[in-house]
């Protein structure tokens, strides 16, 4: 009986826990750009789903070259030695699209939907230029260990029937997620710079009025936001191989993240997050072999027993996301700073 | 509409880029590239109507477009009576399930008078309770319906109508489901908005192609009957053995450019009908409102304009268009491939034209259609070209040239970043403005 529930947990376990704080460690990584430029520059920047694939496709290029030469990190993947050189050029871009376009409209005040549209022009050049440098295929870099746990070692471990396997690469993407957002936390909470930020975006005017340059707020936000869109598409293309039409797809439960947490609101983001992620996988999961362990006897049910087919993943975070919408549009974490 | 020197000459230079791609490529190509502008410039007004009419960012372009795929099949498709047998009934009586816990979830919604969290409570327990219900009786009509020779039907076929009537109930679709869809997210901000229906026209397409029992999903639907005649029926015409020597081409291009010459006949008849009403709409105190909505909510809500109203009323009008295009594309191409539907491509881009040709003038629409689409195909071979002259000097087998000539297509995606932003930038109200009235 106690073996029939661990097995049905090792199972979820598997499924569902596993993968599920990996994918929302990196859609929190991914709605904490969104909501950062949000936050400062006021607004949704659709553009932000190719900025993480153009991080990670310059991570790729690099791996390439560092494994042609021989380097590598052992058992860890050689896109982690690779990672910082895609946040710089990442950063740069930023820097660059916001000194050539998004600039302008700053100076001129636009309203939210222009930049919106400007943004979608920005999604249009980047997703031309991924696929004109990296061409439109499946590229796989991953190398080292593939597993931390391999399933049939979880198995001869506990004695257990269902295996629980951990990948490398969700390993890497949560230890790295707890570390990034450490440090932004310490960042916007501890530092001068940090705190002048999050009065900018709580008060633009009372923060110009105290002396705080606009210009330097905005930079040091797409630097942010560089350096997250850059390693938030790494490690989703680690973990599920990486191809440059999935990262537009992206942008729906990035959103959904951002929103459900509360738009602009760096913790809300992570929530988001992992809310999305979980939500996804337990609704898509089929508790077929769940409930097969949890009743008695030899009772299996004939269905998979699943609320809705994995194909209607991105319906989840819509659905939540009009829900939150429709019930708290101010996001779970209320707020609009930073 | 003003039929301004400046916008002749615009529409006049459209005509000689086309007549080039003629002379310089093919005639063949060039109607080709003609239907597909009449098609785009259809899509165009319908976004214009809801973005330059009213103010509405809609980014679900490619859900309403591939509904009218969706009628297309619907229409004109034959029935596959053993489907039918097999599960048609039961299939319906699913989908009244479905529709019934919809619409009893919304009435409980609003005639709950209880705390909000018990409302909450009740209404999510009614939807789940009623999906399942729905999942139990709809299930095994979908097994039974797909296991119906998959290779060759594998799902309900549609009425065998002529295949025009699909333009009309691929509006209708995309009209109620811009209705249901405008009820929900109409309230929300510009940019929730944008987001809300990016996310349902994704859902669209997953639905499409994962219901195989309606769609057959990415199983495709070839062969969709034509309102036009066939090129191997034409090509036994003996009119058109005299026609094509007379002219002095081969028979097969005749019958071909004849068939497209059909098209672009049938498309412009339905660009102009909508153009023209869209016009007398504009200029009407209906249009009159929408703008005053659009440049100012709360004062026109003040003057005891219903906000709400008319934005629902222009979504699902707008819609309903994209609806159309979308069921004229699905004729012209003779099959629906829900895979093919990408957001880039039928959102995005349609956005790029709208923007480009003027937003809020229907006239500019157009425009914008015919020269976004014309660039978005001839932006190929002008890379290619580009890229043959760049690399010229490189040897043959130079990794760096193959590259670059294995992905200049992918230039067209850039050119269109570019002209986006350059037209935003340099000239913010397009190529025909929006008249000031």
């Amino acid at each position: 009986m106690l073996i029939d529930l661990l097995n049905a947990l090792a199972l979820i376990g598997n499924f569902v826990v596993v993968p599920g704080i990996a994918y929302g460690s990196q859609l929190a990584l991914g709605a904490l750009g969104v909501t950062m430029v949000y936050a400062v520059l006021r607004f949704s920047n659709f553009a932000h789903g190719e900025t993480m694939s153009f991080g990670a496709m310059v991570t790729i290029l690099v791996t390439w070259a560092l494994q042609a030469h021989g380097f590598g990190l052992g058992p860890l993947p050689t896109a982690l030695l690779a990672l910082p050189v895609g946040m710089i050029v990442t950063i740069g871009l930023c820097l660059g699209t916001d000194r050539l376009i998004y600039r302008y409209y700053r100076e001129k005040k636009a309203v939210p939907v222009t930049y919106l549209i400007v943004s979608v022009g920005v999604l249009f050049f980047l997703s031309g230029l991924i696929r004109f440098i990296i061409g439109p295929k499946d590229q796989v870099f991953a190398d080292g260990e593939r597993f931390i746990m391999k399933a049939r070692a979880f198995k001869e471990m506990t004695g257990l029937d269902q295996g629980l396997a951990i990948k490398t690469s969700q390993g890497i993407t949560v230890i790295t997620a707890v570390v990034i957002v450490a440090l932004l936390f310490w960042f916007l909470n501890r530092t001068r710079t940090g705190k002048s930020m999050r009065a900018y975006s709580d008060n633009e005017d009372l923060a110009l009025l105290s002396g705080i340059n606009p210009e330097r707020v905005v930079m040091i936000t797409w630097i942010i936001t560089g350096a997250l869109a850059a390693i938030a598409g790494t490690l989703y293309g680690l973990d599920k191989g990486y191809k440059p039409f999935t990262y537009l797809g992206l942008v729906l439960p990035i959103f959904a993240s951002a929103i459900v947490g509360g738009v602009g609101n760096p913790l809300g983001a992570i929530a988001g997050g992992f809310v999305i992620a979980f939500s996804e996988l337990l609704v898509t999961f089929a508790y077929k072999r769940v409930v097969g362990y949890l009743t008695p006897g030899d009772w299996v049910p004939d269905g998979l027993v699943q609320l809705l087919s994995t194909d209607y993943k991105l319906a989840v975070s819509f659905f939540i996301l009009v829900i939150v919408l429709l019930i708290k549009p101010t996001g779970i974490f209320s707020g609009k700073t930073l | 509409m003003n039929w301004s020197l400046k916008n002749v000459l615009l529409f006049a230079g459209m005509g000689v880029l086309l007549i080039l791609v003629g002379t310089m490529q093919s005639w063949n190509v060039a109607l080709a590239i003609l239907n597909m502008c009449l098609i785009s410039a259809v899509m165009a007004l319908g976004v214009n109507i809801q973005w330059g009419y009213a103010g509405l960012f809609n980014a679900g372009v490619m859900g309403f477009t591939a509904l009218g795929g969706l009628a297309a099949i619907v229409i004109s498709v034959a029935p596959v009576p053993a489907a039918w047998d097999a599960g048609g009934a039961r299939a319906i009586l699913g989908l009244l399930a479905g529709l019934a816990t919809i619409a009893g979830g919304i009435w409980l919604w609003k005639k709950l008078r209880v705390s909000k969290t018990a409302r909450i409570w009740l209404t999510a327990l009614l939807a789940v309770s009623g999906y399942g219900l729905m999942r139990l009786i709809l299930d095994p009509a979908v097994d039974a319906i797909e296991a119906v020779e998959p290779a060759l039907t594998g799902f309900l076929g549609g009425f065998g109508l002529p295949i025009m009537f699909s333009w009309i109930v691929g509006g209708l679709f995309a009209a109620i489901v811009a209705w249901a869809i405008g009820k929900v997210a109409l309230g929300l901000r510009s940019d929730y908005l944008a987001i809300a229906t990016l996310g349902i026209s994704e859902i669209i397409i997953y639905f499409l192609k994962n219901e195989d029992w309606l769609t057959r999903g990415v199983k495709n639907v070839n062969g969709l009957p034509r309102p036009v005649p066939y090129e191997i029926d034409l090509q036994g015409a003996l009119w058109l053995h005299d026609l094509a020597a007379w002219v002095g081409i081969p028979v097969v291009e005749a019958s071909s450019l004849i068939v497209k010459l059909n098209y672009a006949a049938l498309f412009l008849v339905v660009l102009v009908a909508i153009f023209w009403l869209s016009e007398r709409a504009l200029k009407s105190p209906w249009g009159r409102m929408m703008r005053a909505i659009r440049d100012n909510e709360i004062a026109a809500g003040a003057m005891g304009k219903n906000v709400t109203g008319r934005h629902l009323q222009v979504f699902v009008l707008g819609s309903a268009v994209i609806g159309i295009a979308g069921a004229m594309l699905a004729t012209l191409d003779g099959q629906f491939t829900p895979a093919s539907y990408q957001p880039l491509r039928f959102t995005f881009l349609v956005w790029v034209m709208v923007i480009v040709g003027g937003s809020g003038n229907n006239l500019g629409s157009i425009l914008g259609g015919f020269v976004i689409w014309f660039f978005w195909i001839e932006a190929e071979p002008i890379g290619l070209a580009l890229m043959n002259f760049v690399t010229s000097g490189m040897a043959l087998d130079s990794p760096l040239r193959l590259h670059l000539l294995e992905n200049a297509a992918h230039t067209r995606l850039m050119t269109m970043g570019l002209v986006l932003l350059l037209v935003l930038r340099f000239s913010p109200r397009g190529l025909i403005p929006e008249v000031k009235r």
